[in-house]
């Protein structure tokens, strides 16, 4: 189930479509923990995947190799094609991301975190570019505003403005609505998943959140200790397992030994 | 390299200085402070010295010179400070930004400020003690040049060690170019120094700088090859930093230091 407003795409046939993201046999270790085991799976365009699982199961771990700044132990990253660990830089210009735990410089206004990330991710013609941001995620008002001094939910809404900076192909959003009141969440919800059913990207999209996961979510990867264990629709995936909801399965998983 | 990612990074101090006077004024204030302090210290030692040296440029100027290489070093650390304070790093990385793009910004921003303040000592020293080193001209550039690189390559050091060892590592980082004064002989010959002192003196490119500036303020040739020496070392040393910084960064990516760094989860 889509947001309301927004037509539910066929879901695409990821074998048939080059992936936007692809993620083969990725493998982490910290000394003798492995914090990612062997996960394999791909993002297609047009798709939002969500990357559920407990705290610590190795999410944000994936997703940290995914945006560069964590090496894998082993496996692949392809990005459009694009082989992270050789042509770190050309995956990169067409990845962004937004994380509750990743707040923009607080020292800097909005506008000027705007552009200064719009000019290293080299966006063309950035002061329209920043314009549109600020009126569609509602920042105009706070343009010379400190980012430091925003509200968590403004300070969410500007880490996504700047992760759409670059138009980009691959979004990683990790729990990106965790602080936003329900209202505003919707919005960002529908916004995202406009922008993705306009076939501009694929997203991987992780958050505790089940009804929104059920919501925004073509496909689900449940994760526990590092490894994949179940994929599959958030619509249908609890009455395959034999049980009432997402919440439940996800309590199951997390229980999982 | 790309142009405009460097400038982005130029950008972000320049928006940081322009909103904030506290970032400002020490460019200035401390530079000025010192070389007050000092030009009447030598205004003393002239009044009470029998010899009939003149302490004013030999003394002067060799803290103003060092206080120069130690703004540079600042510079390009207070820019990579400012990073590690609003925790930028995995903002910044998980860009196209490569690491010599993030280090020229560095750089960029640090030659900036350090000129400012040189321009302030050099007015200070000139208004204050009639010390002009515009009869010098273009001979000072060497001399500059080389102190400039040193600072360069002890502020991309500086940056490596906080990257590695983590925000609280900034008290080491400080006190570097305390640490460094004694040996490469800023206001005494290293001919002074016991001899493994000197050893390391050799090695030190300031060296040559603060012992030319003695050579010339006591009505010899300045020592050019001596200097060059010190250019040559100065350029390594720039080179050893960059490697170091890249080292500790490729670290960084696979401990998953970028990730997570913060002051209370860097060991």
């Amino acid at each position: 189930m889509r947001p309301p407003g927004h037509a539910v795409p066929d879901r695409p046939n990821i074998a048939a479509i080059r992936a936007i993201l692809s993620v083969e046999r990725l493998c982490k270790s910290f000394g003798d923990l492995r914090a990612v085991d062997r996960v394999s799976f791909r993002v297609a365009p047009g798709e939002i995947v969500g990357l559920l699982g407990p705290n610590g199961a190795g999410k944000t771990t994936t997703i940290n190799m995914i945006l560069g700044v964590l090496a894998p132990t082993a496996g692949r990253i392809e990005i459009e094609g694009v082989d992270l660990g050789a042509q770190r830089g050309r995956a990169l210009a067409r990845t962004n991301f937004a994380a509750v735990y990743a707040p923009l410089p607080g020292n800097l206004t909005v506008e000027q975190n705007l552009r200064v990330f719009g000019m290293i991710y080299a966006v063309e013609r950035l002061s329209q570019r920043i314009e549109e941001l600020l009126a569609a995620y509602d920042l105009v008002r706070f343009r010379k505003t400190k980012a430091g001094v925003l509200s968590s939910g403004e300070q969410t809404r500007l880490s996504l403005a700047k992760a759409m900076l670059n138009r980009p192909r691959l979004l990683l959003l990790d729990e990106p609505t965790a602080s936003i009141d329900p209202s505003s969440a919707r919005d960002i919800r529908a916004g995202i998943a406009e922008y993705v059913e306009a076939g501009h990207c694929g997203v991987l999209w992780t958050s505790h959140n089940m009804v929104e996961v059920e919501t925004v979510c073509d496909r689900v990867l449940f994760m526990s200790r590092g490894r994949i264990l179940l994929e599959g629709d958030p619509k249908t995936l609890a009455g395959e397992h034999g049980v009432a909801s997402l919440d439940d399965l996800f309590v199951a998983v997390a229980h999982k030994p | 390299m790309n142009a405009t990612r460097v400038a982005a990074i130029v950008l972000r101090q320049l928006y940081l200085f322009r909103g904030s006077p506290q970032r400002v004024l020490p460019i200035f204030a401390w530079v000025a402070v010192d070389i007050l302090l000092w030009g009447f210290i030598t205004r003393y030692l002239n009044t009470v010295g029998r010899s009939g040296f003149d302490f004013v440029p030999a003394l002067l100027g060799a803290v103003l010179l060092w206080d120069f290489l130690t703004r540079v070093m600042q510079g390009v650390t207070m820019a990579f400070f400012e990073d590690v304070w609003s925790r930028n790093f995995l903002n910044f990385f998980a860009t196209p930004l490569r690491t010599s793009e993030y280090l020229a910004g560095l750089v960029i921003t640090g030659v900036g400020t350090s000129l400012m303040g040189l321009i302030v000592m050099l007015a200070v020293a000139w208004l204050a003690f009639g010390l002009s080193v515009a009869g010098y001209g273009l001979a000072l550039a060497p001399f500059l040049m080389v102190l400039f690189l040193t600072g360069v390559a002890l502020g991309i050091a500086g940056a490596a060690i906080v990257l590695r060892l983590g925000p609280a590592s900034e008290w080491l980082i400080w006190p570097i170019p305390t640490l460094v004064s004694p040996f490469v002989g800023v206001f005494y010959p290293v001919a002074i120094l016991p001899a493994w002192m000197q050893a390391v003196s050799r090695v030190l490119p300031p060296t040559y700088v603060f012992e030319g500036l003695r050579a010339v303020v006591s009505g010899k040739p300045a020592p050019w090859d001596r200097l060059a020496l010190g250019l040559g070392l100065a350029v390594a040393f720039v080179l050893m930093a960059c490697l170091v910084f890249a080292g500790v960064y490729r670290h960084a990516i696979r401990s998953g230091l970028i990730a997570r760094y913060s002051a209370e989860t860097v060991s």
